[in-house]
């Protein structure tokens, strides 16, 4: 038997049927969009490198690095909120590699007036993504606004801010006290930005030890947007979503709710999104904007499965006049979810599990 | 009772590898065979939930950051040059030494041309002068740093420096700290989320061992 558990296409048609269930409609995007577009929100591009080339009427064209900025180009103003899904492929030079990839990605955007409900699906189609793909999931959610305000009240300009970011995100205890030390923070941020470097765990849990934090104002309604949003994502039945402040993407792309997905036994996190309103009205849009991408790059351990032989069957069939009975033999093995491969001579440079030979009218094994 | 799971830990060969199973023991993670010279490649001990490996220093990131060790020490050198994306949990406090650029006592930096400047460390030394918004040009080695300003090849060089014994005995001096470097307990970012009681209790045991020793 193929060696298989799941296949790519089975978990595109997964979520397409999720997306939809929640009234998403699929879009679908050219290969092509001007160069133009890519350079004009260059700092909003997770890749600032981008393929470009010169079409037929001379116009500078790029192989799409980022579906959002399509999406967001085309999002209609008549309805107040736009929600779309897409299966696309983006090109980009991996973070730990030197050469543009062809990187497929399934994503979700919910473009306009954007609440509180709307906040809560997109995260629970996130969860619901992981689930989809494997019951061992968990969705690390977190908030810009808890640490930005206090940052923002110890008076540490933005310039200065991704630093700390960059810090939180590697759960750097040592270098957080080097760095509140570095810019002389009072000891209430120090020890509030050092216990956000800490907490980790399911929501409710976590948003408990934060109701004892004396936090600044700008973070306190940070925290409740998260206390908001896990009574809805309870409602909705998920329970495997945890609050990290160590999510901490990119915080010029994103300004709001924040979260990253892991599946167990896979070494990378598979999906991230949040709130981007900063590039909604960057490009002159109302409202704002929510959404997130799955990365199938990452997902392929799960259905590259090495198996342990190329074909279950081979059926060598050295004369055309047996070659009936041959197909009939096949039929019956892929019936039974056997590969099978025919041939007229001795199988050379493959691995198989029984070979047969059909001869005279029979079947030898 | 949910199941105890199995921690994969990278430890760099070498001194700075032993003195790190050594603490690993002292926190209850032992593993004797780790020390013995027999040629396996994994060493496990189930009843602690762990499992062994000795890789190159440099690869310990590589290791952590792609899952196939979910925990590793490195040395601060290595994740400032590399910027793996793996949380760094804890400073050792050991390794100590200091990211250095080092050239010839009577060096003068003359600023009207490009410096010349020689290391293992590219990515280091490329944001330490443009922090100083200087012009460099980076000549990368493998090896025998000091030779190069000697040979008039770069006219400093920036390299880890631990005593400065070396440096002296080619004639060279530390000229300015880069940063302070030891050695540091990393942990895969997945590994995190599902074996977290288990990376946090290893964490938090190193943790107590290092306070004894300060």
């Amino acid at each position: 038997m193929m060696n298989t558990t799941v296949s790519e296409d089975q978990i595109r048609s997964r979520l397409s049927r999720l997306y939809r269930s929640y009234g998403y409609l699929p879009y679908k995007v050219n290969k092509f969009e001007e160069y133009d577009l890519y350079a004009q929100y260059k700092n909003f591009l997770a890749c600032k490198q981008i393929l470009t080339f010169s079409d037929t009427d001379g116009r500078l064209m790029a192989l799409k690095p980022d579906v959002t900025l399509s999406v967001i180009k085309s999002a209609s103003d008549r309805c107040p909120v736009h929600k779309v899904f897409y299966n696309e492929n983006v090109y980009r030079v991996p973070e730990d590699g030197d050469g543009f990839s062809e990187i497929p990605q399934t994503g979700l955007e919910c473009i306009g007036e954007i609440g509180l409900y709307e906040s809560a699906e997109v995260v629970m189609l996130a969860a619901r993504s992981l689930e989809s793909i494997s019951s061992s999931y968990v969705l690390n959610l977190s908030h810009i606004g808890v640490v930005s305000g206090i940052l923002n009240q110890s008076g540490i300009r933005p310039e200065d801010q991704p630093e700390f970011f960059a810090v939180l995100g590697a759960k750097n205890g040592p270098a957080m006290t080097a760095l509140c030390r570095r810019f002389d923070m009072e000891a209430r941020a120090v020890s509030n930005l050092m216990m956000l470097t800490e907490l980790y765990g399911p929501t409710t849990e976590v948003l408990t030890r934060l109701s004892a934090l004396p936090l600044p104002e700008e973070s306190l309604r940070a925290v409740e947007e998260l206390r908001e949003l896990d009574t809805l994502l309870k409602a909705f039945g998920l329970s495997r979503i945890h609050l990290d402040f160590s999510v901490v993407d990119d915080i010029e792309y994103y300004n709001g709710i924040v979260f990253t997905g892991f599946i167990e036994g896979l070494s990378s996190s598979v999906l991230s999104g949040g709130k981007y309103d900063r590039l909604v009205s960057r490009m002159d849009r109302s409202g704002g904007a929510v959404g997130f991408a799955v990365y199938f790059n990452t997902l392929e351990p799960l259905w590259f499965t090495e198996n342990e032989f190329d074909f279950d069957v081979v059926l060598v069939c050295p004369s055309e006049e047996d070659l009936p009975l041959a197909i009939r033999e096949a039929d019956r093995h892929i019936a039974a979810g056997e590969t099978v491969r025919i041939q007229c001579s001795e199988p050379k440079g493959f691995t198989f599990r029984t070979r047969y030979t059909v001869r005279n009218g029979a079947v030898e094994s | 009772m949910t199941e105890k799971k199995m921690i994969n830990v990278a430890l760099p060969k070498g001194r700075l590898g032993e003195i790190v199973y050594g603490m690993m023991e002292q926190a209850g993670y032992e593993c004797p065979e780790v020390l013995d010279p027999k040629r396996k490649l994994t060493f496990e001990n189930e009843a602690c939930g762990v499992r062994y490996f000795w890789v190159k220093p440099s690869d310990v990131p590589i290791y952590v950051e792609r899952g196939a060790a979910d925990v590793g020490v490195a040395g601060k050198d290595i994740l400032l040059e590399y910027s793996p994306r793996v949380y760094e949990l804890l400073d050792l406090g050991i390794g100590k030494c200091r990211m250095c650029v080092a050239g010839p006592k009577s060096f003068r930096d003359d600023e009207s041309r490009t410096l010349k400047v020689a290391t293992k460390f590219p990515h280091i030394a490329r944001k330490y002068y443009e922090s100083q918004g200087r012009e460099i040009s980076i000549i990368k080695l493998n090896g025998s740093i000091e030779i190069a300003p000697i040979l008039g090849l770069s006219d400093v060089i920036v390299d880890i420096v631990e005593t400065g014994k070396t440096l002296k005995e080619n004639g060279l001096d530390a000229l300015e700290t880069i940063v302070p470097i030891s050695a540091r307990f990393i942990a895969n970012k997945a590994s995190f989320q599902f074996k977290h009681d288990e990376i946090t209790a290893m964490s938090q045991s190193l943790s107590a061992i290092c306070q004894t020793k300060e």
